[in-house]
């Protein structure tokens, strides 16, 4: 196969440095894709792994450094020179037209015409075709894209680089929205990809996919190369520390378990969407007990987020009932609720969860900032607020640029996400409701995370977790509860289930009646 | 160096600064179509607008014309007051100006027409401009209309309903009211019964500082008064806080609990009643009357957008923008007619506001400014 290039390689950055003012990005980083393999790059959050990739699609352009192509120094200048050199991506986020057909997504940008602006599509149906059965992407080229599974949206994706003739495939975080069957999926695809002579750059945070399919792996910690490896030479753990600067625990340490009394109980709870005209939680009905962490498991858009805001009194249900801890609170205002002891980490937490304009100390008191504690005769106690928040900062390791008077917005996702943690903890909740409490964050933080909501389950407090990533699911919960379009089709032991059976229940393809 | 950089990067610095720069703008601009108008005369025509009342020699003179630049600054000042208010909480109250509308209504027909004393007259137009706030508030709350358009549409409901209940008190030879301040002489020498000396906002002697204005008087203090409270209730309490979460993410404000529609309906009925007190601080002072034939919106609600924006939305920033605004107006009054308008002092104070629009942007380019040498100077130090 190599003798057909000119060099070993088929992208290569050399020594790529791009700044930001204030920071270092990416500095002097170094990466080498060969021809036919398939090159994971693993990072934390903000460790450059976005920014590397947009100078290599010309959406930045680096103040040092070259990129050479079949060994040849290239520019880059915008997406469309990166494309016209054969690089394609794949986005975390797909760029498809909702209502078109595959057919037309995939053409999309580069239809193929004949005299007087008339579409050719049966030729780009065939060459569709014939790219779908030979490397065994299968798509309905007539289905429109809101009608297909998430799978098969990312098969549009894949069979859009190949019909621009790409070689050089980026995918990003490919596997973040697929069950565990699409996953296994996706790794044959990219496998037989690259046994067709495709290179393949694999960015990801997830060490068992890397390990499974990837022959190489860089990886980028804090804007620096770290190194590239031989994923056969490598342990999970060795390539964990290699990300992270030291040795994470990946195991979260729990407690025997001891239930109390059932804190939460919902009959029958019915919501509205608001997307579309049917219900999206439809008849749901489940009961937490104090000491116990629920998971509710799920794909993204299953009925979870409209579930929470039943629970927590953003949305008003359509029938159904909520007791907490023996009191109905299916009418009761949020405030009220959140008084009786329900605390809620919401999944936006820049929607729901700060008032990003806000200060620190402002932000901390959200909750409970009409207390008397906070508040005397109608004006703030500003002294105390204060006191609250350098408390909270200690105690949760909560890092800004000026403590309690930092503008939450300047702040990092991290550290947004620990206040909001030590705010609803603080309250000291019967039931704490943590959706996504993970979500874009690193594995320090996780780990942190993870560490809290286990302190409030071994202390009996009642925990929901509604979670979207597996390993926390698996990790973290005492019982998995699966969600599948707006109903609770499955309940799982973590100890004894695996990933694959979770899975099925996901997707839809198992379901057992579930009594609460 | 490191002082300095630290001072120009307070926000509170900066929002002076953008303020001050609009204004040069704004003046610049106005200087050019001053000149294009008439070349020899500009320079001193826009000596004229920024001098106002300076132009006069006699110092009693001068302090007469402050006086009456202040009788006006009051209700701009509320008007101005009102649309931050609103504004905090994530509305545009164009509205300010029917608030305006209906507070002057209130009062002017409880004083003339009812008899009634200053203060009760003053209650009378907060509450009927709270009123006509509180509803545009309701409609957005509960129907979620937006309330710029439910606030235009009001504005003119205000004003002719306004004209309407002003017609019963009109004086028969004038399209104006019956005077408050004065006493009307009518044509057949019969001195008319309309003045209302119980109904005059109190001087407290503040006029004699002014060469005895006579609508010199409570108003601007208590005009200054009210900004100071609306900066304290924004800033220092409870509701203030749950204001400003709400204009700043309504979502997070409901997560916490805050009542977001009550809290929307209780700001538009506290912006209404700022802009309808600001109507009782000038029409109380005999300064000017009602015309009920009037067809427009007085323009003192829509000068506190401008108020506001100008004084960075911040209540105490606004005292100063209020008076500002009102200065240039009257000194734009002192141009000689027959060579300028005298709308170019509106045009200026337009301009300036138009400038202000690109506040963010000005902050924005000083901030990118300041980093860089900043990291220029790292850089020096590095080495």
């Amino acid at each position: 196969m190599g003798n057909e290039h000119n060099s070993e390689y088929a992208i290569e950055m050399l020594h790529i440095t791009k700044r930001f003012p204030g920071i270092i990005a990416n500095d002097d980083i170094t990466l080498q894709l060969r021809h036919g393999e398939i090159h994971a790059l693993l990072g934390e959050n903000g460790a450059g792994k976005s920014t590397l990739m947009s100078v290599l699609f010309g959406l930045y352009q680096a103040e040092e450094g070259t990129i050479k192509k079949d060994g040849k120094e290239v520019k880059i200048l915008s997406p469309n020179d990166a494309n016209a050199l054969g690089i394609g991506m794949v986005h975390q986020h797909f760029k498809l037209v909702e209502c078109f057909t595959v057919l037309d997504n995939i053409i999309l940008g580069d239809e193929p015409v004949g005299p007087m602006g008339i579409l050719k599509k049966e030729e780009a149906r065939k060459k569709i075709m014939d790219l779908s059965n030979k490397y065994g992407l299968q798509v309905d080229p007539d289905a429109k894209i809101q009608d297909i599974t998430v799978g098969m949206q990312q098969r549009t994706e894949i069979l859009k680089m190949l019909y621009r003739d790409n070689e050089i495939l980026i995918f990003d975080e490919p596997t973040a929205v697929l069950t565990p069957q699409e996953i296994h999926d996706l790794m044959k695809i990219m496998k037989n990809l690259a046994a067709e002579g495709m290179s393949i750059l694999f960015i990801s945070h997830k060490l068992a996919e890397i390990m499974e399919v990837a022959d190489r792996c860089s990886v980028l910690r804090k804007g620096k190369y770290i190194g590239t490896v031989n994923t056969a030479d490598v342990t999970m753990a060795e390539l964990s520390s290699m990300m992270v600067g030291r040795n994470v625990n990946f195991h979260v340490e729990k407690k025997e378990q001891h239930l109390g009394d059932v804190i939460l109980e919902v009959e029958n709870m019915t919501v509205a969407s608001k997307v579309h005209k049917n219900n999206a939680v439809k008849n749901v009905s489940l009961k937490v007990r104090g000491g116990e962490i629920v998971c509710i498991a799920g794909i993204d858009g299953n009925g979870q987020t409209e579930f929470v805001y039943g629970l927590t009194g953003l949305e008003p249900l359509v029938s159904g009932k909520i007791t907490l801890m023996g009191k109905d609170i299916t009418k009761m205002p949020i405030r009220k609720r959140s008084i009786m002891g329900m605390s809620h980490i919401p999944e936006d937490r820049h929607k729901h969860g700060l008032v990003l304009d806000y200060s620190l100390e402002d932000n901390i008191v959200l909750q409970r900032y009409f207390e008397p504690t906070f508040t005397k005769n109608g004006f703030l106690r500003r002294k105390n607020i204060r006191k609250q928040a350098e408390d909270m900062i200690k105690e949760y390791d909560i890092r800004s640029g000026q403590g309690p008077i930092t503008t939450s917005r300047s702040m990092s996702g991290g550290n947004q996400q620990k206040a909001i943690i030590a705010r609803e903890i603080e309250k000291d909740p019967g039931l704490l409701i943590a959706v996504q409490p993970t979500r874009g964050l690193d594995v320090g933080a996780i780990e942190f995370i993870h560490k809290q909501i286990v302190a409030q389950r071994d202390a009996g407090k009642a925990v929901l977790l509604v979670s979207l990533e597996m390993d926390e699911v698996l990790d973290v919960s005492d019982r998995i509860l699966v969600m599948y379009e707006g109903e609770i089709v499955g309940q799982l032991d973590p100890k004894t289930t695996t990933p694959e059976e979770m899975g099925l229940y996901m997707a839809g393809a198992k379901r057992e009646e579930v009594k609460p | 160096m490191q002082e300095n950089k630290s001072f120009l990067k307070k926000p509170a610095v900066q929002t002076i600064l953008a303020s001050l720069i609009c204004i040069v703008l704004g003046v610049l601009i106005g200087f050019i179509a001053l000149l294009i108008i008439n070349p020899s005369g500009a320079w001193n025509a826009l000596g004229e607008i920024l001098k106002n009342f300076w132009n006069y020699s006699k110092h009693t003179t001068q302090m007469k014309n402050l006086g009456n630049t202040l009788v006006k600054t009051a209700p701009l000042l509320m008007c101005g007051l009102s649309v931050l208010f609103a504004y905090k909480v994530g509305l545009f109250n164009i509205g300010a100006a029917g608030q305006y509308v209906a507070g002057a209504g209130a009062c002017i027909y409880c004083a003339v027409g009812l008899g009634w004393g200053w203060f009760p007259c003053m209650l009378a137009s907060i509450l009927a401009g709270a009123l006509v706030g509180s509803l545009s508030g309701l409609l957005k709350a509960y129907r979620n209309v937006n309330e710029v358009i439910s606030c235009i549409m009001l504005n003119w409901i205000c004003l002719y309903l306004v004209n309407t209940l002003l017609s019963k008190i009109k004086n028969p030879t004038s399209p104006y009211t019956y005077a408050i301040n004065l006493k009307v002489v009518t044509t057949d020498g019969v001195t008319s019964t309309a003045a209302h000396p119980q109904a005059l906002l109190p001087t407290l002697g503040i006029n004699a500082l002014f060469n005895n204005n006579k609508y010199v008087g409570i108003a601007i203090p208590l005009a200054i008064l009210l900004a100071i409270a609306s900066w304290v209730l924004l800033s220092k309490t409870k509701l203030g806080y749950e204001l400003r979460a709400t204009g700043l993410n309504k979502y997070a404000a409901k997560y916490a609990g805050m009542a977001d529609r009550g809290n929307i309906i209780l700001t538009m009925a506290i912006a209404g009643g700022l802009a309808g007190i600001g109507a009782s601080m000038l029409y109380l002072t005999g300064f000017e009357d009602w015309s009920v034939t009037q067809a427009s919106v007085p323009a003192m609600g829509f000068n506190g957008i401008a108020a506001a924006f100008l004084g960075g939305l911040n209540p105490i920033g606004t005292i100063f923008s209020s008076y500002f605004i009102q200065h240039i107006t009257d000194g734009g009054a002192q141009l000689n007619k027959q060579v300028y308008p005298g709308e170019i002092s509106s045009m200026i104070s337009s301009l300036i506001i138009y400038f202000c629009g690109f506040v963010l942007f000005f902050k924005s380019t000083m901030n990118k400014w300041l980093d860089s040498r900043a990291e220029k100077s790292a850089k020096k130090g590095g080495k």
